[in-house]
């Protein structure tokens, strides 16, 4: 079981290591393009060149690589092109209120998915397709869309909650509706699958067998062997939420990662996207280290190596 | 059919602990609503074992899961009379029957592989019914029982077992662990539904004797089985289910010893055995004990003297991959295994999983390089060559596999999976080769445009044969080509081998678990035991006079219909 | 005896079906014949089948329904709601609705389908190289895949989006990127499981070699899932566009593109409901036709192997 998990840990080093070179190539890939968004309107002759020696691009792309790569493990993410600021700062200063609405919907929709999924798997025929309705459609719905919609029914219509801004839990209750509903759907119907295919395993005939009633058996059993499907798509689950944050805070007007992010891709500014995609990616495969070991955990025929 | 069932039978006879008149399980939502089981009538008494036999769809599981209540999701089940340890449960509520069970009706399933839950302890899983009734209070109390069981089971450490998971078990420990749950709570009835069928005759008989055991103490046995020997040895009643009704029923004596109905004579006569070689196991007219109408064996062939296969001195190491089931790091191996296979001849290989028997045809397939040693087909080099030098020789030595339908290709009807082994034919002839195949196999000419799926098991198989014959082979290995079939088809399917061999003279190299399988077809039988061959020769000599203490075993474990049947005439 | 009915089994004519006459199945297949989603029942399909159906020709001639050009629009006539002359109503600049929205489709089809053809090809790619049996290629290829699917899609399109620049072209560039590990994860099982089964062995016992087992076999039965697969995504990919163009990094603000109508709504929110309404339902039913037909596509693929 440790080899397995010091090989999983090794795998992510690999994952972040290369992420960060992916970065670098693709940062280098066009070439003269950093030192004309740099210029900007202006031009000179011996401009460009001074540009390239403030910012170090004159170097060898080895040199460049290593410096790289030894500036983002010491944390420092670089300076933003456009502002002129440390990249650090700009997306730390924002990063707070996009977690908050990430932490908010995730929580909000493992909540709703398990409990339509324990609710409904297995039981009657018409709440299943009710559920599994449902389901469907939130999938299917664009994020930005049920923003819309609340936005018109919660806060035009019927005033409850403010249109804008991240002032105070208010505010923060229809973005993470919003965020939580297509999230919630996905995971339901993932969720209820794997109940229900749990259901159908000759072992939980032995254990109706014991006198064991329904709700324990899912309690108990059931719920066990589904959330090992659940918990593989825990990665996934929260990029989504990450880059889903950033077009619902474009819906509610909200400060935080999406409007830095919008801002810089229009502007080419290439180290802070790079910088939000860098968080992200380390975010994604942090947690899904983590998911994975508590696999290994849940399931004791994985621990065997 | 209001009768006081409070009275066990009057003359001191053991309790009445079923006692069902009339039953018939249907499901609402099926198409026609004609019920699947009709008509049934059962009585268990305290310390009797009562056999529920019949083929697969028969009606012997559903019948047996509604003593539970646990029939299936929307069955319907009615019946006249419908009494559990003297109560009426014809008006019990879900909470009632939850109370019956595990404490009055035990259930033993199948495969404990995947009837235990795999992610809780053998311990939680035994204990689990006596805290769900609240037999015992306490978390000591209960590890207590546990171990009690497990020992009354036969599980040897069971302080330590009970901390183990059931995919570290072996597979006879894991059945007696299922079996340890079942009886955790003391059941009066056992219902154990196939209970030995994934297990070797080995374990096989040591699971028997766990149940039997049980029956020995008072305790009441429903055994279900597709296996008319398991079942004689161990049953004081039988019913012999088919197609929903019980056709035939009463003491084990009288049904599978003098057997008097028509499909009990039939399903006794596909057993194959020493006794069964030469005869059809499928025939038209049932087969009595006391005359046994042998249709006259088709004329044979003789095996030849060239041999088609010389296997010598072959090894294999492997070492097991550390996963699921097997925790070490061993070494799986053949040890210096020498055979020759002549022209025409059937040569039977029998042993246990993990014997070796897989790895050997591996080898002679040429699917797998030996370590050591070399295998010659036809008098010409097989092994140690590169793939192509030996693809010339490919369409000699042919495979039936025992799974068909995964064999085929799924974009393939039946015409193109044959069609796929005539390599050699014009495409225009084709069609008629296909045709004139599965005519040899007994299959009807239109099946060609099927697909598979759409087959039923037992046709799957002869599409299987059809291919393998369209190369025109010199050896086919078959491995375990009939395990996975019921009785009946079973019977047809080795009466077409048998029919193939004698009139094709191809010579098979087969496979198989099942003793009296290779009784009925082999010539000569190779026994394997922990990689190594421990002992060759005549099927007759060494299965009448075996001369290894392992050949000895397997044929004492090996379940047979006692009594005087024919199989043990000599 | 009362019968047990915490859930009505399986459909007319499934038990029947599951018992063909011969050798039966177990009761435990009986079981497991039970739906897993319902909404893949055959009206559903249907009703699914004919909206895709519908929304191609939409897509290819929107002109044939509707008078309306969705450019331009009569400035008095803006915001007006949802009348006979509009059905959809108007939005800011008078244009109206429907004709926006119908003449939306294209757009949202096109860069969905062009996203959706470029995770295909290179999934398929490495999908099939990876399950080849060879390590070091697979490790390579799963290492690729690890790394692309580790920046959320919305966010890794943004970054090609950075460096390409807006347009329609380069958004389905950056979303076919984003979208090639989760094909190519698929491919690379599938190509496995087909590599590892019985009748690939078989094949080998004919004496096909290596390269026409390849050829006849796993290759084809690779391919055969590919368009079911990429039925099943191709929701998500057109979600995701939405997105993008909802941002403002896809079409040009006043393309009659559905995301880029939702973003011009968001300003005349408090006054109209319709500008928003409308497109958000068509990417909504687009996305659900997608996944019901692809989910039906799906469990009869897996039906034909089981």
């Amino acid at each position: 079981m440790w080899s397995r998990i010091a090989s999983r840990l090794l795998t992510s080093l690999v994952v972040a290591w290369a992420s960060v070179t992916a970065a670098f190539l693709a940062l280098h890939a066009l070439p003269g393009r950093i030192e004309d968004i740099l210029a900007g309107d202006v031009d000179y002759p011996g401009l460009r060149e001074a540009i390239a020696a403030e910012w170090g691009l004159d170097r060898s792309l080895f040199e460049q690589y290593a410096a790289f790569v030894s500036r983002i493990a010491g944390g420092d993410l670089g300076t933003s092109y456009v502002l002129r600021q440390p990249v650090t700062e700009i997306v730390g200063s924002q990063l707070w209120p996009t977690v908050q609405l990430a932490l908010a919907a995730g929580v909000l929709a493992v909540a709703l998915a398990v409990s339509v999924a324990l609710l409904t798997a297995g039981r009657g025929r018409r709440a299943r397709k009710l559920a599994s309705i449902l389901e469907l459609v939130l999938a299917s719905t664009p994020v930005f869309w049920i923003g819309i919609l609340l936005l018109m029914l919660f806060s035009f219509t019927l005033r409850w909650f403010p249109v804008s801004g991240a002032n105070g839990w208010t505010s923060l209750v229809l973005p993470s509706i919003a965020l939580a509903l297509p999230t919630a759907g996905l995971l339901a119907q993932v969720l209820r699958e794997a109940i229900e295919k749990t259901l159908d395993q000759p072992f939980v005939t032995t254990i109706r067998a014991r006198g064991v009633g329904e709700f324990a058996i899912r309690a108990r059993h059931v719920l066990r062997h589904a959330l090992l499907p659940a918990v593989t798509l825990g990665g996934w689950l929260i990029g989504g939420l990450l880059g889903g944050a950033v077009i619902t805070e474009k819906v509610f007007g909200r400060p935080g990662l999406g409007s830095v992010t919008l801002g810089a891709v229009l502007t080419h500014d290439v180290p802070v996207v790079l910088a939000v995609v860098l968080l992200a990616a380390f975010i994604h495969v942090a947690a899904s280290t983590i998911l994975d070991i508590l696999y290994l955990l849940i399931d004791p025929r994985l621990r065997a190596a | 059919m209001i009768a006081d069932t409070k009275t066990p039978g009057g003359h001191g006879e053991p309790p009445l602990l079923v006692d069902i008149r009339g039953l018939s399980i249907g499901f609402a939502a099926s198409g026609s609503g004609a019920p699947i089981v009709r008509d049934i009538d059962l009585a268990i008494r305290a310390g009797e074992c009562v056999a529920l036999v019949g083929e697969s769809g028969s009606g012997k599981s559903l019948t047996a899961r509604s003593l539970l209540n646990l029939a299936g999701d929307g069955a319907r089940v009615e019946s006249r009379r419908f009494h559990l340890r003297g109560r009426d449960a014809r008006g019990f509520r879900e909470a009632d029957w939850r109370r019956l069970r595990g404490t009055v009706t035990g259930l033993v399933m199948q495969d404990a592989l995947v009837s235990l839950d795999p992610l809780r302890t053998i311990g939680q899983e035994v204990g689990e019914v006596l805290s769900e009734h609240r037999i015992l209070r306490g978390r000591t109390a209960i590890a207590a029982r546990v171990r009690d069981v497990l020992g009354k089971v036969g599980i040897p450490d069971p302080e330590v077992r009970s901390r183990q998971y059931a995919h570290q078990l072996s597979g006879g420990l894991r059945q007696r662990a299922l079996i340890a749950a079942a009886i955790a709570g003391d059941p009066d009835l056992i219902i154990a539904d196939e209970p030995t069928t994934s297990l070797d005759v080995a374990v096989q008989a040591q699971v028997l004797q766990v149940l039997a055991e049980r029956v020995r103490e008072g305790a009441g046995l429903l055994l279900i089985s597709h296996d008319l020997a398991v079942v004689s040895g161990i049953a004081d009643r039988v019913i012999v289910m088919r197609e929903g009704r019980a056709v035939d029923s009463g003491p084990t004596a009288d049904v599978l010893m003098r057997p008097r109905h028509p499909y009990t004579r039939q399903l006794i006569a596909a057993i194959p055995s020493a006794a069964s070689r030469g005869r059809r196991l499928a025939s038209a007219t049932p087969v009595g004990p006391s005359g046994p109408a042998r249709a006259a064996p088709p004329p044979r062939r003789g095996p030849g003297d060239v041999p088609v296969l010389e296997v010598r001195g072959i090894a294999k190491d492997y070492p097991t991959r550390p996963g699921i089931g097997r925790a070490g790091s061993t070494l799986t191996a053949l040890t210096d295994v020498s055979f020759a296979v002549r022209a025409g001849e059937v040569v039977g290989i029998v042993g246990e999983s993990g014997s070796g028997k897989s790895t050997c045809a591996k080898i002679v397939l040429g699917l797998l390089a030996p370590d050591r040693g070399a295998v010659r087909l036809l008098g010409q080099p097989w092994s140690g060559i590169r793939e192509p030098e030996r693809r010339p020789l490919r369409p000699r030595l042919q495979y039936i596999p025992q799974d068909a339908l995964s064999s085929f290709d799924p974009r393939y009807r039946v015409s193109e999976i044959i069609a796929a082994n005539l390599a050699g034919l014009r495409p225009a002839d084709r069609p008629g080769r296909v045709a004139a195949l599965l005519e040899q196999v007994g299959l009807r000419a239109d099946l060609a445009g099927r697909h598979p799926r759409a087959l039923s098991g037992g046709q799957r198989q002869r599409v299987s044969i059809a291919r393998a014959l369209a190369a025109e082979p010199a050896l086919i290995v078959c491995d375990e080509p009939v395990s996975a079939l019921d009785i009946g088809i079973q019977a047809q399917v080795l009466d077409l081998l048998g029919d193939l061999r004698d009139r094709l003279g191809t010579a098979l190299l087969f496979i198989s678990h099942d003793l009296g399988v290779i009784q009925h077809l082999a010539d000569r039988v190779l026994v394997f035991h922990d990689g190594r061959l421990v002992e060759e020769g005549p099927v007759g000599e060494v299965l009448c006079t075996p001369g290894h203490a392992y050949t000895r075993t397997l044929l004492a474990a090996q379940p047979r219909l006692a009594g005087g049947l024919p199989a043990h005439a000599h | 005896m009362n019968a047990p009915s915490r859930m009505p089994a399986a459909a007319p004519g499934e038990i029947a079906a599951a018992f063909p006459p011969g050798d039966l199945p177990g009761l435990d297949r009986l079981r497991a014949s039970k739906p897993g989603r319902d909404w893949t029942s055959a009206p559903a399909f249907h009703l699914s089948a004919l909206f895709l159906v519908a929304l191609l020709i939409v897509a290819a001639v929107p002109s044939l329904f509707t008078g309306y050009d969705p450019l331009t629009g009569d400035f008095a006539e803006g915001l007006k709601p949802p009348s006979w002359a509009h059905l959809f109503g108007t939005d800011r600049l008078g244009r109206d609705v429907l004709a926006r929205t119908l003449h939306g489709a294209r757009y949202s089809l096109l860069i969905g389908l062009s996203g959706m053809a470029i995770s295909v090809v290179a999934g398929v790619l490495l999908g099939i190289l990876a399950g080849q049996q060879n390590r070091l290629l697979d490790e390579a290829t799963s290492r690729i895949f690890d790394v692309l699917s580790s920046f959320p899609g919305v966010l890794l399109a943004m970054l090609v989006v950075t460096f390409l620049g807006q347009g329609m072209l380069n958004i389905a560039v950056a979303v076919g990127i984003a979208g090639i590990p989760k094909f190519g994860r698929v491919v690379r099982a599938q190509t496995q499981l087909v590599r590892d089964a019985d009748y690939v062995t078989q094949a080998a016992i004919y004496g096909l070699g290596r390269r026409q087992v390849f050829l006849r076999h796993v290759l084809p039965n690779v391919l055969v899932a590919v368009p079911v697969i990429a039925t099943v995504y191709i929701g998500s990919t057109i979600l995701t566009v939405s997105g993008l163009s909802f941002l403002g990094l896809g079409p040009q603000p006043s393309t009659p593109e559905w995301g880029v109508m939702l973003a011009e709504s968001r300003d005349v929110l408090r006054v109209a409901w319709w500008p928003a309404v409308f497109p958000g339902a068509a990417i909504t039913l687009t996305v659900i036709a997608f996944s019901v037909v692809g989910g039906v596509l799906q469990k009869r693929f897996e039906g034909r192997l089981a």
